[in-house]
């Protein structure tokens, strides 16, 4: 460790001002960062520094990925030897391996391009490298089908980017999640990726159906994978969003550090439920009476609202607005999934429909609080 | 005369090149959006509705200014628009005489004209208070300005979003998936929330180019 940094402050004068190599500085930068905590102290009056700055915060969220996007390697696998029919040959490592093949290439593209973007930002506008982009990385290629091909990847990576982040000022200025706006884009620019029973197995034999539990549903077609099926993950579906219990892990490591929002987690899943039960009441059709408590469990809700809908900086800032924004969002995602039948993710619809509402329900909690607290103002003046 | 202007005074040189730049009626003033979201799929229609938009407003530019000085003030909003409603009549049967395909497509949006705030603008800010020849030039300018944005986004939209330019094939056949390539044409380039987000680019690069356009607020 001793020697890296040597290296480093060795190095370090050809970046700085009047250096050969200044123009690389923001690239230099971002590097040196992301080994080290960096050293600066604030020179003028007190100010408290908390060793979890934005380059740990990130870390955390990536490392809570990490169940999901292994299990998605291995449901990768799985779903693709499950189709021609050669499960039982295949040892559980063999199935991880093929599902790593065809993940990885995913998640660097994702990388590579999303990160390119960053650092000719950063360089243009002279700022530094932001590390924003270090979960939006991990989260794109989870929230994919596996078959998608790599061009499309980079092109809806760099317009999440570019569009979604760049252009309002760069990391913790976007209004929308850029990981979402990735998958959107793509949703709308190429839908037959993006939908249907083809894309979500890999290498699929033409003759297995490879339709996700939402699709079936919303062709009022009976279920095919047992609840269980859908906690474990074992089902098609984007790489990481099958399993509760693999996003589970990621929401407890979220949790615990208090990184992701309680709130929000919480008043999604209350929102979801709630939206369940109303359409059970009102059943018309096989898809509306799916129990409720399953609705949770399908798709990317879960994934959503872990992951996606906790996002500190296009969600709701103040705590009663968390619950609003989460509990519509858990609201309007089932909405959208069982009444609208052309989107059948309607999770990925509703949190970026209620990312731009965020801003609209954090003024108006703290406008109610302003004139309560008015009031009292008024009441003890009066007394 | 002695005084008289030349008629390409650097003056009215300016009337015709401020608004394909600098105060370019799209992307600095930020009218006539609506058509340009709405006919901009193709880059035909967006030609066509270009050249419909220029002829117009140069015609109605120049016969409010000659009327100017006999319109009354309580009631000039109602001849501007008689006039612009009686240009676009014959503009859409002009095409649908020519172009049918186009108008066809165009469809509503050669009606709505009328309507396009860049015109109004326009006659309202200028040829009432101007002579005919910079009136004119004013028309052309402003209307070039426009349509210069239509065509670039007609341009993009049809290039990435059918893989075609003025209806001839650009991207070869072979590099689509249905025929064994790896090419598939982005289906959000039609749909119009991308001819919104291409017009954003074209305002974003414009600003960053130029700073006097940056407000400050």
């Amino acid at each position: 460790m001793k020697s890296l940094r040597k290296l480093v402050d060795k190095i370090k004068p050809n970046f700085e001002k009047g250096g050969k190599l200044h123009k690389l500085h923001s690239t230099f930068e971002a590097f040196e960062t992301f080994m080290f905590v960096p050293n600066t102290t604030s020179k003028k009056g007190v100010h408290i520094h908390d060793v979890i700055d934005l380059k740990r915060t990130m870390g955390v969220v990536v490392l809570a990925l990490i169940p999901a996007l292994l299990f998605g390697m291995y449901n990768t696998g799985y779903q693709h030897f499950k189709s021609i029919g050669e499960l039982a040959n295949q040892g559980l490592f063999d199935l991880f391996l093929y599902g790593l093949w065809k993940v990885l290439p995913i998640v660097v593209v994702s990388y590579v391009s999303g990160l390119a973007v960053e650092f000719i930002f950063a360089q243009i506008r002279g700022h530094q490298v932001n590390e924003g982009f270090l979960v939006s990385g991990m989260l794109i290629p989870l929230v994919m089908p596996v078959d998608v091909p790599l061009w499309m990847v980079a092109i809806s990576t760099v317009f999440a980017v570019v569009i979604g982040k760049e252009v309002f000022g760069g990391t913790g200025m976007n209004i929308f999640n850029p990981a979402l706006l990735a998958r959107a884009f793509l949703f709308f620019a190429y839908p037959s990726f993006m939908s249907g029973d083809k894309v979500w197995i890999a290498e699929k034999a033409d003759a297995f159906s490879g339709a996700t539990p939402l699709a079936l549903g919303a062709m009022g077609e009976p279920q095919v994978n047992s609840t269980m099926d859908m906690v474990i993950g074992t089902i098609p579906g984007s790489v990481g969003e099958t399993s509760v219990i693999a996003i589970g892990i990621g929401a407890i490591i979220l949790l615990l550090t208090g990184i992701g929002s309680w709130r929000i987690m919480f008043s999604a899943l209350l929102g979801g439920a709630a939206m369940g039960l109303l359409l059970n009441t009102f059943a018309v059709n096989p898809f509306m009476a799916i129990p409720w408590w399953q609705h949770l469990i399908m798709g990317g809700f879960a994934f959503g609202i872990v992951f996606m809908a906790t996002d500190p900086v296009s969600g709701s800032q103040t705590n009663k607005g968390k619950y609003i924004y989460g509990f519509l969002i858990g609201f309007i995602a089932i909405l959208i999934r069982v009444l609208n039948p052309a989107y059948p993710e309607g999770v990925m619809l509703a949190i970026l429909f209620m990312n731009t509402f965020a801003p609209l329900i954090d003024f108006y909690v703290i406008e109610a609080n302003m004139k309560k607290r008015m009031k009292r103002a008024k009441v003890s003046t009066n007394a | 005369m002695s005084d008289r202007e030349p008629l390409f005074s650097p003056k009215n040189r300016r009337l015709i090149t401020n608004p394909l730049g600098q105060d370019n009626p799209i992307t600095v003033q930020v009218l006539g959006i609506c058509s340009a979201l709405a006919v901009t799929v193709k880059l035909k229609p967006s030609v066509v509705m270009a050249l419909s938009v220029v002829a117009v407003m140069a015609i109605a530019n120049v016969v409010i200014s000659l009327m100017r000085k006999g319109i009354p003030n309580r009631i000039r909003i109602i001849v501007q628009l008689v006039v612009i409603a009686a240009l676009v009549i014959l503009v859409d049967q002009v095409l649908k005489a020519f172009v049918y395909d186009v108008s066809k497509q165009l469809s509503v949006f050669v009606g709505l004209i009328i309507t396009n705030c860049i015109i109004m603008g326009r006659l309202e800010a200028f040829a009432l208070a101007n002579k005919p020849w910079p009136s004119l030039l004013d028309g052309l300018g402003n209307a070039a300005g426009y349509g210069m944005i239509l065509i670039i986004v007609g341009f993009v939209r049809e290039l990435f979003g059918a893989g075609t330019l003025w209806g001839y094939e650009i991207i070869p056949q072979s590099w689509f998936v249905s025929n064994g390539g790896f090419y598939v044409n982005n289906g959000m380039m039609i749909l119009p929330p991308m001819a919104l987000i291409t017009v954003g680019i074209i305002i974003w690069i414009q600003r960053s180019r130029n700073k006097d356009l940056v407000d400050i607020s």
